[in-house]
């Protein structure tokens, strides 16, 4: 039976997507400011962000008006407590977006230290890795959301490897820590994005099988 | 606590050949509200009046399986029926007062079980209309009319007479569906209060009400027991996609 509360339902995976491609978009001008070494982009993303701060507001809103008009169980709870957590996540990520823009404000002042080929392949990874959370989420895809999960060792691996990279030009020269440091930090931005997106995949697995997955439960429930 | 009151093993229930309840098997926890929910025609309220022999003056009936009460099967031959219903009483959807007072409203159940000691009865009526949550609103007009009395407070002396007689279990068929929202309220937390007393199964069809007030939910459909497990486990992540299905209003 089609309920008018479905309805309901799609238009918040519907602004949830919505918000998913304003945050996309503001990792990729952030990443391309940087790559391309443009401020105004820079500016434009800073900028940008209240659009998707003003965005979280009108999901949290709607999530709380459903919560209290029709008194949700079961697994439209768990959509709506899971699209609560989700909002957040990317509206962090949005943050991170604007850090990343912040920092390629200052990077951009100076030479380069070091051509950049991690970090654009970090953003991608990333990138992706939102994109398919919030596919999961669309398309109730249980093992895409566990898949995801997986990728976000990738991540970590390519930000341990950017901070020992550039820890040898500090220690060789000590007049490159600055820049070291801005580029040190936008991986360190790019990895809390990828943790961000891993967080809305375990909200997703949540909603559709009622399993939580966080702080590795399920490993710990095996070995209970 | 976790300490079983009922266990209904492997429980039939038949009207004149016709199956209502299949194989029902399920541990009812004492002092918890266990609430039955289910879409009509499920066999809810059939089970809840199997639990104290209610269906028993209906002809026609079989039963077969055993329903314990402190592991005393209440269905063996040697059980005094009435003996059950004072140890499992019952409210029903709507208030049934008798044409009496107040007072004798709540002291019949006492009266008719022999009881002549005045001064008791007069203390068991005050100790039943207040656990009742009922004496303040009726002490200074305890020789009314029960019909003097709006619905809520009519349902809540047919809690009072059902406790007057020093019941261990209380079953309730959807007690406050015939009651405005206030009054409801006041049944819910009469009930909170109840079960550290008694044992309480409530049918109710209000899904929220089954939420707001159980510790444990059990959901049949079509003379089954589908899923039962605690209600925070029940509304948050059911096991059957049934359960699911009925508790999100999808059918039902």
């Amino acid at each position: 039976m089609e309920r008018h509360f479905d309805e309901e339902l799609k238009n918040l995976k519907e602004l949830l997507l919505k918000m998913s491609i304003l945050v996309e978009k503001a990792i990729n001008y952030s990443i391309k400011a940087l790559v391309e070494r443009k401020t105004k982009l820079a500016e434009k993303v800073i900028k940008s962000d209240n659009s998707i701060n003003m965005m979280e507001i009108e999901i949290d809103d709607f999530c709380h008006m459903l919560l209290a008009l029709r008194q949700p169980a079961a697994i439209d709870l768990r959509f709506i407590t899971a699209a609560m957590k989700i909002n957040n996540d990317l509206e962090r990520i949005g943050d991170q977006a604007v850090n990343i823009a912040e920092r390629t404000r200052e990077i951009i002042k100076e030479p380069l230290l070091k051509p950049l080929i991690d970090i654009p392949l970090m953003a991608t990874l990333a990138k992706k890795m939102i994109k398919d959370s919030i596919d999961a989420l669309v398309n109730k895809d249980e093992s895409l959301a566990r898949d995801i999960c997986k990728r976000d060792d990738k991540v970590d691996d390519l930000n341990n490897q950017i901070f020992r990279e550039l820890l040898t030009y500090m220690m060789q020269d000590p007049k490159t820590i600055t820049r070291a440091v801005e580029l040190i930090l936008v991986g360190r931005h790019l990895e809390r994005i990828a943790d961000h997106a891993t967080n809305i995949s375990e909200e997703v697995i949540y909603f559709l099988s009622g399993k939580t997955i966080m702080h590795h439960m399920e490993d710990i429930k095996k070995q209970q | 606590m976790n300490d079983t009151k009922i266990d209904v093993i492997n429980f039939n229930f038949y009207y004149s050949g016709e199956k209502a309840l299949n194989n029902v098997t399920i541990s009812i926890q004492q002092n918890m509200v266990t609430g039955i929910i289910g879409p009509s025609g499920c066999g809810k309220s059939t089970f809840l009046r199997c639990l104290n022999r209610m269906n028993d003056v209906i002809s026609g009936i079989k039963v077969e399986g055993e329903v314990l009460l402190d592991n005393e099967d209440i269905y063996a031959s040697n059980v005094d029926v009435v003996k059950i219903r004072r140890q499992i009483g019952m409210v029903f959807q709507k208030s049934n007062p008798f044409p009496k007072s107040i007072f004798d409203n709540v002291a019949y159940g006492l009266t008719i079980n022999g009881i002549r000691d005045k001064n008791y009865i007069v203390e068991k009526v005050e100790k039943s209309l207040k656990d009742a949550a009922l004496w303040d609103e009726v002490k200074d007009r305890l020789n009314k009319s029960a019909f003097d009395l709006s619905g809520g407070q009519q349902q809540r002396l047919c809690i009072a007479r059902a406790l007057a007689v020093e019941p261990e279990v209380l079953l309730m068929d959807e007690p406050a569906s015939a009651l405005d929202p206030k009054a409801t309220l006041k049944i819910e937390e009469l009930i909170q209060e109840l079960k550290k007393k008694y044992t309480i199964i409530i049918v109710t069809h209000n899904m929220q009400q089954a939420a707001r007030i159980s510790d444990f939910t059990a959901f049949f459909m079509m003379g089954e027991l589908i899923e039962y497990d605690t209600t925070s486990k029940i509304f948050t992540t059911p096991s059957m996609k049934v359960t699911e299905d009925y508790i999100t209003g999808r059918f039902g």
